[in-house]
């Protein structure tokens, strides 16, 4: 496989502020994100030649159609990407892949999601192939099969996972953007009521309604644009796919995500990183549910598989820490409208590099990585990027 | 020689007292409790139950009949012997057959098992007798009835009960009664039910046997009996002779209730799991005329393949923790239900694996598998396996309980199992306690309603903590 190091650049980013926008419609919010984006950019809306835009449900929208019609760019090709939770960051994916295939200049990647349309009591039931013998638990339930078996094998527990609740808290309390603002004490997370054994309501990310957009062009391009001094640069990016059905694979251990582990090692191939830990400055990791964040940093390899606990418990995952993650908040503080997180991730990481983040600033942040896991672990997203002067 | 190869029972899990539901109703209550089909249950996922009870240790391929006995079945068009057929596991050239309408459809059913396998049609016939009684709330059937089922397999070899002689009769009479409208089942007057209707039917019949049969009442082993209520039943005993205490099958109304079509075959089964070879057994039964049975128990009765039986069954139990869960059970609240995704089309295409709980086992690899893939999921080697059928026994690899989907006071575990072929699948648990589930525990695999998804009933499995069969 070959890299999208250096062929493809940011130059416009804008989201709207996550949570229950029940004033808002789908329409509502992807305008507001896009035209932050393209003002942010300095792009006229007719010079955008393709779009990409994450939709996970069909309430959100249903097309290409769907976006075009909510933003009136109409003879331009537009596209639904839908992949599970990863489905912003492969809109982001297609659209990178658009510029550096010499196809288009400017190209637009988006997400978003209108979930507080269907109220707030999680996510709908997807509908499988087989609808009897295909049965999935719902969302919470299945990253709980793998705390249970964290638990059991790795002698993790409920304050284990609240580690990870009590950094993001404390993260997202700084962003303006955020759906919760408020820190939350380890008891708080731990005697919280149980959604799905052993995760409890805190440990889970809440339903939220929220869009993000990116302006991508190719680097030479960028020089002669607004952000032609801080434009940021994609490294790498990867897409992995597995089993839509860990439980049923006789191998699976539930102690890491094999999505996860692939989309990384090919990304930092593709950024020639040899040891994130030291080579980045922050991660934007998928964290819908506690357990999530604590298995990811293992299989982005930021610490050892099995002492992530530890690694979150010492600070280490913290701002200011060795390698902060979910400075923003994450999904814990952010919410996940799905076919949005990946695209907000990436706007977070954008901002960072370019020091102008929304929250926390990492301070002279130059390498980001945005990780987006979706499914039964099935579909992980991972892109590398960097300012461009790294 | 026709006869008995075997017998089972079911008995759904909870139990409700008398005591509660009199309580409620500010009703006097009878003695005992009642048997309580879990909100997962129905008259044919107990009846697959009992038939799995009674072909412990025998090749379902080689049982070419099944009739299923209800009054309760969950349609009123479509039969449902097949689909108790192929989760059993039965050949599909098998004659299958719904007998219903009547309480007397087990014994019917059984008649009619023992003239097919006479006449040469058939050489095995199980015949399966399930019922959940629904009674109307505030009534005395509410405490009466109970749900169970049992199921005999008629055969000619391995007998350990010869068929004698039987004696039937047919009668026109308004008894016992739910017309097309009717939710609960309708009555009369109790008294000219008990005396008429059952009392005096069965005493004809019984009379009629001992006619042909020149039997001697007092030295029968059992009397495996319908019942009206328990004091008509023992009305009957007098009014026989016999001495109720050792010659009466106890037909369990204290522990079970009264479940119906089921009622006389588990006091059948009853009477086999506790009488001695070449004992004298009548099996009696009410309902729109009379049927009853002379068979008389063989030496094969001590060295029938452990079963849960009667004794298995009533030693599994947990109270039901309220009248309201019973209510919640049979569905008697109204209250939004979600209406879950399903396809019939689906379903055809996938009968066999879904319902006959199969696997695979990929030629190349080795790699047990579950549901049938056309590419193996280990090895990637396309349309190389051979289907297998998948132990219903497993272990628990690892498991979650949600609290949101199950919409009641209790989680429902999702369990992620280990098969003993190595294979793994994913179920919810039933009957249990949640607080009790953890990784490793052993459990079984049952066949259970999953839901009413697109207007009828999807059939599925799920597990529940190991019941050790009865050595």
């Amino acid at each position: 496989m070959k890299t999208l190091k250096d062929k493809v650049a940011i130059v416009g980013v804008g989201y709207t502020k996550f949570g229950e926008q029940w004033n808002k419609s789908a329409e509502d919010l992807l305008v507001d994100a896009v035209y932050e984006a393209l003002g942010d950019a300095g792009i006229e809306p007719k010079e955008v030649e393709a779009g990409w835009c994450g939709m996970q449900y069909e309430f959100t929208g249903v097309s290409g159609g769907a976006p075009a019609e909510f933003l009136k760019m109409w003879g331009i090709p537009f596209t639904r990407v839908e992949n599970f939770c990863a489905s912003g960051m492969d809109a982001f994916r297609n659209a990178c892949l658009g510029v550096a295939s010499g196809m288009y200049d400017v190209v637009l990647a988006c997400g978003v999601e209108k979930l507080m349309d269907q109220g707030s009591r999680g996510l709908p039931e997807i509908g499988g192939a087989r609808p009897v013998s295909f049965q999935w638990p719902p969302a919470p339930g299945i990253f709980a099969l793998a705390a249970t078996r964290c638990f059991e094998v790795r002698g993790w527990d409920k304050e284990t996972l609240a580690g990870v609740a009590v950094k993001n808290h404390e993260h997202g309390s700084h962003h303006p953007k955020a759906h919760f603002r408020k820190p939350v004490k380890k008891e708080d997370v731990v005697n919280a009521p149980l959604i799905a054994w052993p995760l409890g309501r805190l440990d889970c990310c809440a339903m939220s309604d929220g869009s993000a957009a990116l302006i991508i062009t190719t680097p030479e391009r960028a020089k002669s644009l607004k952000h032609k001094n801080d434009f940021v640069k994609v490294l790498g990016n990867s897409i992995s796919v597995h089993t839509m059905f860990p439980w049923l694979h006789p191998k699976f251990d539930f102690l890491g995500f094999p999505s996860t582990k692939e989309a990384g090692k090919n990304a930092y191939a593709q950024a020639g990183i040899k040891n994130p830990a030291e080579e980045l400055d922050l991660v934007e990791c998928h964290d819908c549910f506690t357990i999530t964040e604590l298995l990811n940093i293992e299989d982005l390899g930021l610490c050892p598989p099995g002492e992530a606990g530890k690694f979150v418990a010492e600070g280490h995952a913290s701002y200011g820490g060795k390698i902060p993650v979910n400075v923003s908040g994450g999904l814990k503080c952010f919410g996940h409208p799905i076919g949005a997180t990946g695209c907000r991730m990436l706007v977070e990481i954008t901002k960072q590099l370019q020091g102008r983040a929304d929250g926390l600033q990492v301070k002279d942040a130059k390498r980001g990585l945005a990780h987006n896991l979706g499914g039964a672990f099935t579909v992980a997203a991972v892109t590398i990027l960097g300012r461009n002067d790294t | 020689m026709v006869g008995i190869e075997s017998y089972g029972v079911y008995f759904p899990f909870y139990r409700l007292t008398r005591a509660e539901i009199g309580k409620v109703w500010g009703m006097p209550a009878g003695l005992g409790e009642k048997a309580v089909a879990s909100v997962d249950e129905d008259s044919v996922t107990m009846a697959v139950e009992a038939g799995f009870d009674c072909l412990a240790g025998i090749d379902p391929k080689g049982v070419d009949g099944l009739i299923f006995a209800t009054t309760t079945a969950p349609y009123k068009q479509k039969a449902l012997a097949p689909t108790i057929a192929m989760v059993l596991g039965l050949p599909k050239t098998a004659f299958t057959m719904d007998l219903t309408n009547t309480l007397r459809a087990g014994t019917s059913a059984i008649k009619l098992a023992v003239d097919q396998i006479k006449s040469g049609s058939a050489k095995k016939v199980l015949v399966v007798a399930s019922d959940v009684r629904i009674s109307e709330q505030e009534s005395f059937d509410e405490q009466m009835s109970g749900d169970g089922a049992a199921a005999v397999l008629v055969s000619q070899e391995n007998l350990i009960a010869d068929y004698v002689n039987s004696y039937s009769l047919s009668e026109e009479v308004v008894g016992v009664w739910r017309t097309e409208h009717d939710e609960y089942v309708q009555h009369f007057e109790d008294k000219v039910e008990d005396s008429f209707a059952f009392q005096g039917m069965v005493l004809e019949a019984i009379k009629g046997l001992v006619g042909k049969t020149g039997i001697e009442l007092k030295e029968i082993g059992k009397l495996a009996c319908s019942y009206f209520d328990p004091r008509g039943l023992m009305a009957i005993a007098g009014k026989l002779g016999l001495n109720p205490l050792a010659q009466l099958s106890d037909p369990l109304f204290t522990s079970i209730g009264n479940p119906g079509v089921s009622a006389p075959l588990i006091a059948f089964a009853n009477a086999l799991e506790n009488t001695q070879p070449k004992q004298d057994i009548i099996l009696a039964a009410h309902g729109d005329g009379a049927d009853a049975f002379l068979f008389t128990t063989t030496d094969k009765l001590k060295s029938l393949a452990p079963r849960m039986g009667i004794k298995g069954n009533l030693a599994k139990k947990a109270p039901l923790f309220s009248y309201e869960q019973y209510v919640k059970f049979r569905k008697m609240t109204r209250r939004e239900r979600a209406a879950p995704k399903a396809s019939p089309v689906i379903h055809f295409r996938d009968r066999e694996m879904e319902f006959g709980f199969l696997g695979e086992k990929c030629k190349s690899c080795g790699t047990v598998q579950f549901p049938l893939n056309r590419v193996c999921l280990v090895c990637q080697s396309k349309d190389n396996f051979e289907k297998v059928k998948l132990p219903r026994r497993g272990k628990i690899y690892t498991f979650t309980k949600d609290y949101i989907r199950s919409g009641g006071a209790q989680p429902v575990p999702w369990c992620v199992l280990e098969l003993e072929n190595g294979a793994r699948v994913l179920l919810t648990m039933t009957d249990c306690d949640p607080d009790k589930v953890k990784i490793g525990m052993e459990v079984d695999i049952v066949f259970r309603i999953l839901h009413d998804g697109a207007g009828f009933r999807n059939y599925y499995w799920r597990c529940r903590p190991s019941v050790k069969a009865r050595a």
